[in-house]
């Protein structure tokens, strides 16, 4: 393949990278924002919602489709419901204090990982697809009669991938019409901006915790539910997701949603493009490094105005 | 006074005597495991300087303990150096990368300072797997016997062992004791308690948050090139985010801010994984259960409810 052609599959690819890293990044960054609270197990989340995904298609084995639909519906659902009771049962009783929550969610990361283990044990399950067709692309190429359209060999993209990428840029739509359009949305919005205020004016502030804390898992959740027929599910899983989340999350600016989906594409096509033509490990040596140095030298994030 | 300072030296070194009387008393399997724990202990104690006597709450340990373990490890094997030089090496090189975390990771505070130390860590574990042709990455090394001779002694042999692991941890522990007792040490607490107090009183508290820093990343390191000289591998795991976990998981259950905490905790968190990973390969739910119970029912550990309830005057 050519130059040309091998970019677009790699940024493609990458592409797919950003839309689910933009849904997981953006779960972080709403827990952030609302709480001040970091959620380390946030990665477990991801997992559990691959996992429950894989668990719920097998129970509508031969329904590929009927089964994928529904874990898209209930999965998001449960992991919500698990991530707001461990926020009343361990957050709220440390009364958020930002050093014990870390703490606290380390160890709800093992917690989480080491049942799955125990339960759903040490392989790597795949999930069907829903649909799966191949789609060819074309690429431009310089012949004697001027420009024209050729089909290289090895240069398509899934059905499945291209709708992966919508459907994160219609749930990120819809989060953003929430946050900014509803009255939950101003709800959240209040808490964040002065959690006293927001309680003054009978703002049920722990039930927005917990309601904050369930949405950002759920949408760890969805994001792992969408990507489990493309990657399998597995219970180590949620390193990866967590790592780059947080690179997102500081690079966009401390819990802002606008930035964050902004450095996820950053991030996203980037890994994606510099895993292709150099090496994976190296990508993310640099990656970490930048949201180390970013975060020594510039706080606010490099997209955002806002203090942390 | 006087009588506490007796109670404390009457304490510490009746701790110190029973782990050297240990040695002979207990069985195969306990001695090893005990050399470990002495190792790893020392590990804590590094991280105690800087989490319960500075209050700077570290998640990048693993970089420090494992530049110490490298730094002895490809000391041997790439530059031929020998025993004694290459643990020189470790320790000279976690003292030099504290310097450089310490002085760019000082410059944020609280949240920013775990992320970034994590970061720094994530990113020095991710640059051993890189460099695999010297590392030979997950799989990592071992150190022959032939190269693991101190002072004419072999450092495989289970007695001499022990006694190695004894002389590393006396060496923290009084270094940490030392410490305790100097100027230095009131200020670090005093820094701990009330950052701004310390700095209107005229302390420069960024110079001693950086010498907490290095003298905490000393002792890992210690720690991190004795456990590959007397244990005979070298590991890229020994620098994941785990291998930072651990020492955080240890200086809780024992007690942070006490010179004895990262010892008992050490033992405690080591026999209650030894025993569950019998039962599970799951073992690290027990880390993650002990973790929450104790941010939630026991923020001050083992030691520090001891310090509460009995014994005041326990440093």
């Amino acid at each position: 393949m050519d130059f040309g052609p091998y970019l677009m599959l790699a940024t493609l690819e990458g592409a797919v990278t950003a839309a689910v890293l933009a849904l997981t990044a953006s779960g972080l960054a709403l827990v952030f924002g609302v709480m001040r609270v970091v959620n380390v197990a946030h990665g477990e989340f991801f997992m559990l919602g691959a996992v429950l995904a894989w668990w719920v298609t097998s129970l509508m084995e031969g329904y590929a489709a009927l089964g994928f639909a529904l874990a898209l519906l209930i999965v998001p659902v449960l992991v919500a419901a698990l991530a707001a009771l461990a926020d009343i049962t361990v957050l709220k009783r440390l009364s958020y204090d930002p050093e014990r929550t870390i703490v606290a969610t380390i160890g709800i990361l093992y917690i989480l990982q080491q049942v799955t283990l125990m339960t759903y044990g040490p392989d790597a399950r795949p999930v069907t697809p829903p649909f799966n067709t191949r789609l060819a692309l074309p690429w431009v190429e310089m012949t004697e009669n001027g420009l024209s359209l050729y089909w290289p060999w090895g240069l398509s993209i899934t059905s499945y991938k291209l709708a992966v990428i919508g459907a994160a840029v219609v749930v990120l739509l819809a989060l953003w019409a929430l946050m900014t359009r509803s009255k939950l949305g101003l709800m959240m919005r209040a808490t964040e901006q002065d959690r006293e205020m927001a309680l003054a004016f009978g703002i049920p502030v722990e039930r927005v915790y917990a309601l904050v804390f369930g949405l950002g898992a759920g949408l760890a959740a969805l994001a792992a539910v969408l990507i489990v027929p493309i990657q399998q599910a597995h219970y180590l899983m949620g390193g990866e997701p967590l790592l780059l989340s947080f690179i997102v999350v500081i690079i966009g600016g401390l819990g802002s949603l606008p930035g964050t989906v902004l450095a996820a594409l950053l991030i996203g096509l980037s890994d994606g493009i510099i895993s292709v033509f150099f090496s994976p490990t190296l990508a993310k040596i640099l990656a970490t490094l930048l949201v180390a140095l970013v975060l020594v030298f510039r706080p606010q994030g490099l997209f955002g105005a806002r203090r942390a | 006074m006087k009588s506490e300072i007796n109670k404390v030296i009457g304490l510490h070194g009746a701790v110190l005597a029973i782990l050297f009387v240990l040695q002979f008393v207990l069985p195969a399997y306990h001695h090893g495991n005990l050399a470990r724990i002495m190792v790893l202990a020392t590990y804590a104690i590094g991280y105690n300087l800087l989490f319960g006597y500075t209050g700077l709450l570290s998640l990048g340990h693993a970089l420090f303990f494992a530049s110490g373990l490298y730094g002895m490890g490809l000391g041997m094997t790439q530059l031929g150096l020998g025993t004694g030089p290459a643990l020189l090496l470790g320790v000279l090189a976690g003292a030099c990368i504290g310097a450089l975390i310490g002085a760019l990771a000082l410059r944020t505070e609280g949240v920013a300072f775990m992320i970034v130390t994590l970061m720094f860590a994530q990113a020095g574990y991710l640059t051993i797997l890189y460099f695999g042709t010297y590392t030979r990455g997950d799989e990592g090394f071992v150190i022959q016997q032939a190269d693991r001779l101190l002072f004419g002694l072999d450092l495989s042999d289970p007695s001499v062992r022990y006694f190695a692991a004894f002389s590393i941890f006396c060496v923290a522990f009084l270094v940490m004791l030392g410490v305790l007792r100097s100027r230095f040490g009131k200020v670090l607490i005093a820094i701990r308690e009330n950052e701004e107090r310390a700095m209107m009183l005229g302390y420069d508290v960024m110079r001693y948050k950086l010498a907490a820093v290095i003298l905490s990343a000393t002792l890992s390191a210690l720690a991190g090139a004795g456990y590959g000289l007397l244990f005979g591998y070298v590991g890229a795991s020994f620098a994941s985010v785990q291998y930072s976990i651990f020492p955080l998981l240890w200086v809780l259950l024992g007690g942070a801010g006490t010179l004895l905490g990262p010892l008992v905790g050490t033992v405690f968190m080591f026999y209650l994984i030894d025993l569950s990973s019998g039962i599970t390969t799951a073992y690290m739910l027990i880390a993650g259960v002990v973790l929450v119970c104790l941010t939630l029912f026991a923020p001050q550990g083992l030691m520090g409810e001891l310090r509460n309830r009995f014994w005041r005057w326990l440093p």
